[in-house]
């Protein structure tokens, strides 16, 4: 098994459609230990019972929004697991008008809240966890071709998920003479409830095989698939990066 | 169409934790059932999955009652 031993954080998961689910699945069956991620006391219930008596997973909480909730993951996982080889950060939101509208109407508030949970917060996790990251431990975030492209509704989410990009590669740096590795998976679209948020992006999702190369969809599993990948020996050397994983999505034109 | 109403029911009781006897057509989800939006996105992906259909953003803007949702689902199965 390839993480046999490693110990490490998925934040956070919604449900059993979430990304972040499939990469705990994917993460779990290589043998990983995992603290899985619910934003607030109202998800923990659904994460918990997820989880339920699945050996080597737990559940824990944390809003990125709160400073307050991050010192306390700190501390946390120092005490659950004292030092930690993986971090999957899954965590991203907008207000759902701001992903139905014109980009050009998005407000300041809009603006700072989805830059402030799906950006930053990926910078104030790395901050808060740097002291329990063992050598050679693995970040991976999760991102949108939105970020370089213009997509339909995705509006302030791809200019978040742009900064998040560009976070990638600063982090790495900073991370990167302790072997701490900072990558990003880029999944195609995926039936999630945060993808259903987006205006009309369910239907795009619905006709995806039919125009990708490997005329076939993609989905959470294939991403825990990558993201055992990227938390394991396999990729080592490999920093910084943004992997396509979308069946070829992200270079054919319709 | 009694059938698809008492499916219905039980997605909707899993996903917002409430009891059957809580659920009947008139019931509104935000105001009776204390659901917000996301919840509401949740319960129709759970529907979507149960039925095997596609529940469009547009359609669902339209559905405010228990009976709103089961009629439509009656109508697609």
């Amino acid at each position: 098994m390839l993480l046999e031993g490693k110990k490490g954080l998925v934040l956070n998961v919604s449900n059993n459609n979430s990304i972040g689910w499939g990469i705990v699945e994917a993460l779990h069956q290589h043998g990983a230990t995992i603290a899985v991620g619910a934003q607030n006391e109202k998800f923990l219930g659904k994460v918990e019972k997820l989880i339920e008596g699945q050996e080597r997973l737990s559940a824990i909480t944390c809003d990125f929004s709160s400073e307050e909730d991050l010192s306390r993951l700190h501390d946390e996982v120092k005490a659950r697991f004292g030092k930690i080889d993986f971090f999957v950060h899954a965590a991203a939101f907008a207000d759902r008008e701001d992903l139905q509208n014109r980009f050009i109407e998005t407000s300041r508030a809009g603006f700072n809240l989805a830059l402030e949970v799906s950006a930053y917060s990926l910078v104030a996790a790395c901050r808060t966890l740097e002291p329990l990251f063992n050598e050679d431990a693995s970040i991976v975030t999760l991102s949108y071709i939105g970020s370089t492209r213009a997509a339909a509704n995705y509006n302030v989410m791809g200019v978040a998920k742009a900064a998040l990009e560009s976070a990638v590669r600063y982090l790495a740096v900073d991370l990167g003479d302790r072997g701490i590795r900072v990558n990003t998976l880029s999944p195609g679209p995926i039936n999630t409830l945060s993808a259903r948020g987006v205006k009309g992006l369910a239907e795009k999702i619905r006709n995806v095989e039919e125009y990708v190369p490997l005329k076939r969809p993609f989905g959470q599993h294939e991403c825990g698939l990558n993201a055992v990948y990227l938390c394991s020996e396999l990729s080592s050397g490999i920093t910084g990066q943004i992997i396509y994983l979308d069946s070829g999505f992200n270079f054919v034109m319709k | 169409m009694a059938e698809v109403f008492d499916r219905v029911r039980k997605v909707i009781c899993e996903q917002l934790s409430v009891t059957e006897g809580e659920v009947s057509e008139d019931k509104r989800f935000q105001e009776d059932l204390n659901a917000d939006s996301l919840d509401v996105v949740e319960l129709i992906m759970a529907l979507e999955e149960e039925f095997g259909i596609e529940i469009p953003d547009d359609d669902v803007a339209n559905m405010k009652t228990v009976g709103d949702v089961s009629g439509y689902v009656a109508s697609k199965v």
